[in-house]
């Protein structure tokens, strides 16, 4: 990140069309260093677009994603050994054992001493007694558990989460929700969220940001979204936000 | 932009990584470590046979003995290099995992080498084994060849690996839909490389085709050695001047293919 670039995430202007189909429409934003931002949206909103345009993993039709001060994707060798990610839409090799998967990624990511770092997170993500089991065989709030392990190997200033606890029983989705805050006290990272669930984003973001139909339809903190639609969970919000009732709607309601 | 950004840097922990990663792959399942040897050996029983049986019953096959057997192995060499490319590709597609590598610090070109160095893996486990069998089974001994068996084998896998390149980029774009590109795109090449006859077979206007592919020069080549006892050190030049301007087009379809994955958005879902 440079000086002149406070933001670890600048999205200006973003747009992606798709064979005529337009996706994410001429969408801008910035995320501080060190804050945690939930994305939310309904299916086909645009959010899993926009993450893979910040990841450089998708060329933007219009508009420029920043991450860490370089220009994504083109730039993108320079920052991806700082960012990391977790999505539904990948998965680990399955008959590979976690520790096997997670030395792979580590020394991917340059990770200078493997054994200690694999060993540590295990700890953190109550993994040891897996470390050894194929990855395949392990539960899905276990292979979550590895997934995120994998995401935080290299300590990342910059973390993309697209529905970080899908598939999880509440539980488990706590217990994640309580290790990413814990994450980002302790290395102040930046940390996009994208997700389907209310209480996740409300519990963990300081800031929503609601995608509709490729576009920003509010942008502010969850207690002035909360106060702004006079409801009292984002949960209300948002469905406000996806049938098309607006605050004046309500408030003339 | 500078060679980092552009992903031209070159970091050989990071291939290692790879390489380790298919490493554990292979050695966790013996049923991939059976099929690597498995059809080499039946198809140089089947051929070594069958050429037998010819050279008992016709005198000119009697004088070539191992022209068969030879274009088998190095076919295998041709075919199994190609495969064990694109399979470790497959495996990352399979496996849901590109996504992984994508987005971490991987360059294509570290991904290509472990791919590469993978592939020569895979052929080892397969085809050494197999050269071992032609000795006990028809003193068939394709380590006598020397320097030729290294001219050989360098001709055919730069083509290998050059269709395997070309084969990922097409998978990155396409998906698993392209899969059985995958299997089957050297089997175009069998006829047409003339594997297991002279060039001078096939019609005027295929001859000049078949010019135009490396293999062809090997298995020339090879036929030259064991029917005439000469090394035709200038098919082999010939062959790798081809190879270099086919890898240099394979590479430059992979980086268009992938730069068109991106804009499709295509690398996170790569299923059909």
């Amino acid at each position: 990140m440079d000086a002149f670039n406070p933001s670890a995430i600048a999205v200006e202007r973003l747009t992606k069309v798709y064979k005529g189909t337009t996706a994410v429409d001429g969408i801008s934003f910035r995320l501080p260093a060190g804050s945690i931002t939930g994305l939310l949206g309904g299916n086909g909103a645009g959010k899993t677009t926009t993450i893979a345009m910040i990841m450089g993993l998708v060329t933007p039709t219009a508009g420029t994603v920043s991450v860490l001060g370089a220009s994504m994707p083109k730039e993108r060798y320079r920052v991806l050994h700082r960012m990391n990610f977790e999505s539904p839409y990948v998965d680990m090799p399955m008959r590979l054992t976690v520790r096997q998967n997670l030395a792979v990624f580590a020394q991917l990511y340059g990770v200078a001493d493997i054994a200690p770092r694999i060993a540590s997170l295990a700890a953190d993500l109550e993994l040891t007694e897996f470390l050894d089991r194929p990855t395949g065989k392990l539960s899905s709030g276990q292979k979550t558990r590895v997934s995120l392990a994998k995401a935080l190997i290299n300590n990342p200033e910059v973390l993309l989460l697209d529905e970080p606890t899908a598939s999880l029983d509440p539980d488990t989705a706590d217990w994640v929700r309580g290790r990413l805050e814990q994450y980002r006290v302790a290395h102040g990272a930046t940390i996009l969220l994208a997700s389907h669930n209310m209480n996740e984003v409300e519990r963990l973001c300081a800031r929503v940001i609601i995608m509709k139909k490729g576009r920003i339809e509010d942008d502010d903190t969850p207690a002035r979204l909360l106060a702004r639609y006079g409801r009292e969970t984002l949960e209300e919000v948002f469905l406000d936000v996806a049938r098309g009732r607006t605050e004046q709607h309500e408030a003339v309601q | 932009m500078n060679s980092a950004d552009a992903g031209l840097e070159f970091s050989l922990n990071r291939v290692g990584a790879m390489v380790r990663r298919y490493w554990y792959l292979l050695r966790s399942s013996w049923p991939r470590i059976l099929d690597l040897i498995y059809w080499p050996t039946v198809q140089m029983l089947m051929w070594g046979f069958l050429q037998l049986y010819v050279s008992q019953n016709a005198g000119f096959f009697a004088t070539v003995g191992g022209v068969f057997i030879g274009a088998v192995l190095l076919w295998d060499i041709l075919f199994r290099g190609q495969l064990g490319f694109s399979i470790s590709f497959l495996e990352e597609m399979y496996a849901r995992n590109l996504g992984n590598l994508m987005m971490s610090p991987l360059r294509p070109v570290e991904f290509i080498a472990a791919l590469m160095i993978m592939s020569l893996v895979r052929l080892s486990i397969g085809m050494v084994p197999v050269s071992l069998l032609a000795i006990v089974f028809f003193g068939f001994n394709l380590w006598a060849f020397g320097f030729a068996l290294a001219a050989f084998f360098a001709n055919l896998i730069l083509t290998s690996w050059a269709i395997g390149i070309f084969i990922a980029g097409v998978l990155l774009r396409n998906g698993l839909g392209a899969e059985s590109l995958a299997w089957t795109i050297m089997f175009l090449f069998l006829p047409l490389t003339c594997v297991y006859y002279p060039v001078a077979v096939l019609p005027d206007w295929l001859q000049w085709f078949a010019w135009i592919l490396p293999p062809t020069y090997v298995f020339e080549g090879m036929r030259a050695l064991l029917i005439d006892h000469v090394f035709r050190a200038d098919l082999m030049l010939e062959a790798l001047a081809l190879n270099a301007v086919l890898f240099a087009a394979a590479a430059i379809a992979f980086v268009k293919l992938l730069a068109s994955a991106r804009v499709q958005g295509s690398l996170l879902q790569t299923g059909e």
